[in-house]
């Protein structure tokens, strides 16, 4: 009897990818006042950590700062490149670049690479030219649009509805009034604290970037001044 | 021979071996409004006549870095484009401040160029470059032809000869001055391109730039500080 020929199923080979994703997560928050960026320190790969102090926040002018989850690599020649160009802003046109300028110019920025996509994920948060906080989030091209608060990361999907609950006050019977900056401080920290319980690509130690009308200040150490801001335990 | 003979196009040598476009194009630079440098060992003073008070004469470059020009405004914009983005691109590949005499160089190149090709013409722009790098002072003339000359202070544009004058009268004295009185020395060496007019606050410009300063333009009411030290600036009603 004839049996149909059927091609031998043959391994596929593990193609090379440019891309790695070396975790970590994100947050913003706009204030009426104020604007809260903030990001763990971890740098993963696979199920290993490389890093536990890396930077992901970079500031870029003195009231806009910008958190990148993603792939390291990118993140560092992305806010780089961001730097240059927040520099060459100025000393072209005479003035420091508005937040909201910055926002939309780095969307230009990613989708310019809508085929090699940096593998960033961006959040941006800032004060607005009337003085009240706005945050940014972007996806890997370049879509963005202004928010009351935002995450991006590995932990994004743990962190958004806590915030949801917390600062939109959604879903719940007990509402709370809006936070004053000291209590959004604070909550950030526990906030992601929670998520490092449960994401091993987020820990290590926080940062935390406080944008106000006098300028901006990144916090690194706990209030004694000696201790990073730890994550966890472990 | 005529001049017009050779001079219609920048690639014609004449049979003296001048090229006289580029003789013309620094012609231009001295029709523009004056402008004088000079540097001590800690700091670099330009200075500028403005023909009119919104424009603009001496523009930071960098932190440390400021030029003035003469000449062709136009031409001017589109030099100083290029070199803040040579800056850019220098601290984006080096992580620091291009050294100063590099970027006297990148201007020079890209002018040479223009003097070396049919259908182009050159820069008709003079400019006066300050900075600070880690060598310390320096100020550079660049010129239409290419050339560029490191200097201890020097003066282009029109009536600038006057300005020479005083300068060369005093240059011993520059490297060990205080800010205020280079500033001072600066503020009445340009005033000999002016022996008629007096120097107010609309139509004079000054860039300062220091080991421990960023170049910083003084325009407008922001030169009336100078007035005690210095000149009597008029407030401009």
């Amino acid at each position: 009897m004839l049996t149909p020929a059927v091609a031998p199923i043959e391994a596929k080979k593990k193609e090379w990818s440019p891309y790695t994703d070396n975790g970590g997560t994100t947050l913003a928050i706009a204030g009426p006042d104020y604007a809260i960026v903030a990001a763990d320190t971890r740098l993963s790969n696979g199920y290993s950590i490389s890093c536990r102090d890396v930077t992901k926040l970079a500031q870029l002018t003195q009231h806009c700062v910008i958190g990148t989850a993603g792939m390291q690599a990118d993140r560092a020649v992305f806010h780089k490149l961001l730097r240059t160009r927040v520099d060459y802003f100025k000393y072209k046109y005479g003035k420091t670049i508005t937040p909201t300028a910055l926002a939309q110019m780095i969307a230009n920025i990613l989708y310019g690479h809508r085929f090699f996509p940096y593998y960033c994920f961006n959040v941006v948060g800032g004060l607005d030219a009337q003085g009240h906080g706005v945050v940014f989030s972007y996806d890997a091209v370049g879509s963005y649009q202004a928010l009351p608060y935002a995450t991006t990361g590995s932990g994004a999907q743990l962190l958004e509805p806590l915030l949801d609950s917390h600062i939109a006050q959604r879903n719940r019977t007990q509402k709370n009034p809006p936070m004053s900056k000291d209590e959004a401080i604070a909550f950030v920290k526990n906030a992601m604290a929670s998520v490092s319980e449960r994401d091993i690509h987020t820990g290590d130690f926080l940062e935390i970037a406080v944008i106000t009308r006098e300028g901006t200040q990144i916090i690194t150490r706990e209030a004694d001044g000696v201790e990073r801001i730890k994550l966890g335990f472990d | 021979m005529y001049r017009t003979a050779y001079d219609s196009d920048v690639t014609i040598f004449s049979p003296q071996g001048r090229l006289y476009q580029i003789e013309y194009a620094m012609e231009a630079v001295k029709q523009g409004a004056a402008t004088a440098g000079l540097k001590s060992n800690t700091h670099v003073v330009l200075v500028a006549i403005k023909r009119n008070e919104s424009q603009q004469k001496v523009l930071a470059l960098d932190q440390q870095i400021g030029a003035s020009t003469a000449g062709l405004t136009a031409d001017a914009r589109k030099l100083l484009d290029f070199m803040k983005s040579e800056i850019m691109n220098f601290r984006w590949a080096h992580e620091s401040q291009i050294p100063v005499n590099w970027l006297a160089v990148e201007v020079s190149d890209k002018s040479q160029k223009r003097t070396q090709h049919a259908g182009s013409r050159p820069f008709g722009v003079g400019m006066l470059i300050a900075g600070v790098d880690s060598q310390g002072t320096h100020l550079y003339q660049t010129c239409p032809s290419g050339n560029y000359f490191d200097y201890y202070s020097c003066a282009i544009g029109a009536r600038s000869q006057p300005v020479k004058t005083y300068l060369e009268k005093h240059y011993k004295e520059f490297p060990t001055c205080s800010r205020e009185e280079l500033i001072k020395h600066a503020l009445q060496a340009i005033k000999a391109s002016q022996p008629d007019e007096e120097l107010d606050t609309t139509n004079c410009s000054v860039g300062v730039v220091g080991v421990d300063e960023q170049f910083t333009v003084f325009e407008g009411e922001r030169l009336l500080p100078f007035d005690e030290a210095t000149m009597n600036l008029e407030r401009h009603q």
